[in-house]
């Protein structure tokens, strides 16, 4: 009850103290977002006019027409001049406003010329980024909310970016017209990021484009903002927006990683390989339904579960096709051969579920051949 | 009182087997208000866990559950029914007829929501929870990834619509062949003319909902794949369907509205309805656009930029009769003779509050400009003007209007003035700052949210407290009104109040007009 008194305190005393709260669009840094907010001022301004001239002459009549002041009311009832006026002069004014809203949107369309292509797609609950300008190792990666659930759950103070970090954001290089091609795996997301002003919906089966070229580097965040189901609020976007030189030494590295990715998925990893790699996994992609002890949740608990505890065929095939019809999605297309082998390894023997079982990369890459 | 007549049934039979319109009306009435109370509690959930960031209160599914019933329980179970209600209790009155022309059907359309509705609260209580994919289901949210409740949800939306389409056509039929002698169309009351419109929007978009929900139940039981690509289908074409029904239904909601204020912000000017005709055409032309926009909801769904443009343009012209009705209402008061009784300061916050929905509107129909509002909290705030400031504060103007007429006895001024205060300072204090989050970024049907959003959050939920507790005055004031209100017995209950439901007795007998009045000059002359 404290509480409440004191945040309705606090409430009398916000406007005062309330600086730092953001009131209005940000122009954000590329030039479309400041056509656009631009578009939108001058919008605001419009209705603000009208709106005090309508308001003015209600609140005159309020206070000049009133009965207590003895005023008698007149008769009049229709006037085709006056009717005439206010239906021809709001049209006009929505013709000039319709000559910066088409040419700000022609150039939200203009898609072509693009110097580098990034595939979006959305998943239930993350982002998958993958370059598409690549001859070589093709660089691709998903990107999860970094944000622990003891910060979201109150055990833990929150961070500076709550709810607006991941473990590993999109990539960009400046003054360089980026094409993002959008779509998603499951239901409809939608990828926004107000500081480059994007959004575009993300549908599966479907792919929108759209672009940016950001002027300046920096880290620019976002959020999905089409209802995607239960975790919807927790999928958020980071953009850094680096060199051109930093990008190429960025994509360089991340291709070289690739490639090691695939030789280690050659390779017979040792038990702990398998297990600290597996509890990265784990957390990063099972740990929101299943539990940081593997306890359960929104899914199946891992500890003691019949699956993880039977057939490893079986348990892998549940892990990569999902369960139709659950939050379980198929983590087949998600996870490499590496990650599905130290997962699996992982949910075998840890939460106490010792089987000893072992599964190495190259039993994963057998199976999806098979 | 025509004393030869019987007066209603007694006992629960009354109102089982009723076909008399003002007992349809006042179960309308008390129904919505039922209803009007559960979706706002879910509100209520909404905003104590939106109060702080971090998950507090209620789990993310859970709470995609309160949103989703929240606006489905709002739209078709307070705010559509209400005024279904009103049209029942006042269309026959205003236009001279002794009851609607299909009473029987009548009673069948009234007695068909509850269980709808029950059926659709029930899903709470199920496996998996209720429909967690918001009022809009969109495919395959609310398909392939649904809670198995979806399939309640569905039949529940079927009998809704039934319900409504019975009662269009009933409005329909009553206003075209049961108006008294004399009572030309141009001559009926502005709220008979909104129903009329009304009606024959519904007729045309309810049957498109149940399309879209039968083509949803094929989806998920039977195989087929309209809405899912992987089997040729389009999830996009859901959205089209959804809003070709769904845009239309936001002017079902607010035409009536319209209707309301046009009844009595005259009667407290002690003028006539300025422009009366343009009133007829502006609310007929705003029923045509809304069948050529729906596509500004889905501007970000990648359409091409023909599409784009087209709807944008159509959007923006629906500001042109709006603003039509707007200077009419304002210029009705200029110069009159002004008092400010509750149903009045109720029309001046509509007007107020509406007007400013109306300008976040025309803002969020340039489509460049959407890309940066689409899908956030300026959203929420712009429809919680047109819709809870709209068409919430015209109905609670009408309730207090009509009342001393329905039930002979008049509510506590005082009362209701502070009602009116209450919830204009807590709606504006909930929906205003919520313009502020959006534009700096906060998408809607989130459970938690970053940190820079917290303090207009807490704002926003208190605010919400506020305007919630002030409904439960609302229902204190109505009750103790018809319990124990000062007795009134003039006919015209109000000074300035013109029409033909002020000439019946007070209170308004169970049978009136069953012999047609004459219908004495018409309307827009005193």
């Amino acid at each position: 009850m404290g509480r409440v008194f004191s945040a309705a305190a606090w409430f009398l005393v916000a406007p005062l103290a309330g600086a730092g709260n953001q009131i209005n669009m940000s122009p954000g840094v590329t030039e479309m977002g400041g056509n656009i907010f631009e578009l939108h001022m001058l919008i605001m301004w419009i209705c603000v006019g009208i709106g005090v001239l309508v308001f003015g002459a209600m609140f005159y009549s309020i206070y000049a027409h009133r009965k207590s002041k003895g005023h008698q009311a007149s008769q009049f009832h229709e006037s085709t001049q006056v009717e005439v006026a206010w239906t021809v002069v709001p049209f006009l004014i929505l013709i000039a406003m319709a000559f910066p809203a088409t040419s700000t949107l022609l150039d939200v369309y203009d898609n072509d010329e693009s110097e580098l292509d990034i595939l979006i797609t959305g998943h239930q609950w993350k982002w998958k980024y993958e370059y598409l300008d690549d001859s070589g190792e093709t660089v691709v990666f998903f990107s999860n909310l970094a944000t622990p659930q003891e910060e979201i759950y109150n055990t833990q103070g929150k961070g500076e970016n709550y709810l607006l970090e991941v473990d590993e954001p999109l990539v960009i290089p400046t003054h360089t017209k980026v094409r993002f091609l959008i779509t998603a795996n499951d239901v409809i997301h939608s990828w926004w990021v107000p500081e480059i002003a994007v959004k575009r919906d993300a549908i599966p089966g479907f792919i929108n484009e759209a672009w940016t070229r950001v002027p300046e580097e920096g880290i620019y965040r976002g959020q999905c903002t089409e209802l995607c189901g239960a975790y919807h609020g927790f999928m958020p976007i980071e953009v850094h927006a680096v060199s051109r030189d930093e990008f190429d030494s960025w994509i360089a590295a991340k291709r070289g990683i690739a490639a090691a990715q695939t030789e280690l998925a050659m390779q017979t990893l040792s038990v702990d390989e398998l297990m600290d790699e597996g509890k990265r996994v784990y957390d990063s992609a099972c740990l929101v339904c299943h539990g940081a002890g593997g306890e359960g949740g929104v899914g199946n608990a891992i500890a003691g579960s019949p699956v993880v505890l039977g057939d490893i065929a079986a348990h892998m095939a549940l892990v990569a096709d999902g369960v139709s019809g659950t939050a379980m999605q198929a983590f087949g297309d998600q996870l490499t051969a590496v990650d599905m082998a130290a997962v699996l390894t992982y949910q075998r023997n840890a939460f106490g579920n010792n089987t000893g079982d072992v599964v190495q990369p190259g039993d994963v890459a057998g199976t999806k051949n098979g | 009182m025509g004393d030869h007549h019987h007066g209603p049934a007694t006992g629960v039979t009354r109102w089982l087997f009723t076909t008399n319109h003002k007992d349809i009306g006042t179960m309308y009435l008390w129904f919505s208000f039922a209803m009007f109370l559960l979706g706002g509690f879910f509100a209520m959930v909404i905003r104590a866990e939106l109060f702080q960031p971090g998950m507090q209160l209620v789990e993310p599914g859970f709470f995609n559950q309160m949103t989703t019933l929240h606006g489905l329980i709002m739209v078709f179970g307070a705010i559509m029914p209400s005024f279904v209600g009103l049209a029942n209790w006042l269309i026959p009155m205003m236009i001279g007829a002794p009851d609607m022309a299909l009473p029987r059907m009548n009673n069948w359309s009234f007695w068909i929501l509850p269980p709808a509705f029950l059926m659709l609260a029930s899903t709470l209580f199920m496996e998996g929870g209720a429909p967690a994919f918001g009022w809009t289901f969109y495919a395959p949210l609310s398909t392939t990834y649904a809670a198995p409740s979806v399939t309640f949800f569905i039949f529940a939306i079927h009998i809704l619509g039934v319900s409504s389409i019975m009662g269009s056509i009933n409005i329909i039929a009553t206003v075209m062949n049961m108006r008294a002698p004399g009572m030309t169309y141009m001559k009926m009351p502005m709220f008979v003319w909104t129903w009329l419109i009304t009606a024959f929007l519904l007729v045309a978009v309810m049957p498109v909902l149940a399309g879209a929900v039968t083509m949803m139940l094929m989806d998920i039981h039977f195989g087929t794949s309209f809405f899912s690509a992987a089997g040729g289908g389009d999830p996009v074409l859901f959205q089209h369907i959804f809003w070709f029904f769904g845009h239309p239904e936001v002017y079902i909601i607010i035409l009536p509205a319209f209707g309301v204020v046009s009844q009595i912000i005259p009667a407290f000017s002690r003028k006539p309805l300025f422009g009366y005709a343009s009133m007829v055409y502006a609310t007929a032309s705003i029923a045509f656009l809304s069948f050529i926009v729906w596509a500004h909801h889905m501007y970000t769904v990648g359409m091409p930029l023909a599409g784009e443009l087209f709807f944008m343009y159509a959007t923006m012209l629906i500001a042109v009769p709006t603003g039509v009705k707007v200077f009419n209402w304002i210029t009705t008061m200029w110069r009159g003779s002004l008092t400010f009784e509750t149903p009045m300061l109720f029309c001046i916050g509509f007007l107020v509050l509406f007007t400013l929905g109306g300008f976040t509107g025309l803002m969020l129909s340039i489509a460049p400009a959407d890309f940066q509002y689409h899908d956030t909290y300026f959203v929420v705030a712009h429809f919680h003007y047109v819709m809870v400031a709209g068409a919430v504060f015209s109905m609670t103007a009408a309730i207090y209007y009509w009342l001393p007429k329905w039930c002979g006895r008049m509510y506590s001024e005082s009362m209701g003035k502070t009602h009116f205060w209450i919830s204009f300072i807590g709606f504006n204090i909930t929906f205003f700052p919520q313009h502020f989050v959006g534009l700096a970024g906060m998408p809607r049907r989130i459970p938690d949210y970053a940190l820079q959003f917290a303090d207009f959050n807490m704002m926003s939920s208190i605010g919400a407290f506020i305007y919630g507790a002030s409904q439960l005055l609302f229902l204190y004031n109505v009750v103790a009104t018809i319990v124990a209100g000062k007795p009134v017995s003039e006919e015209k209950v109000w000074d300035g109040a013109e029409g033909l439901e002020w000439t019946v007795a007070t209170p308004a007998p169970y049978h009136t007009f069953e012999e047609p009045p004459a219908v004495p000059k018409p309307v827009g002359t005193f």
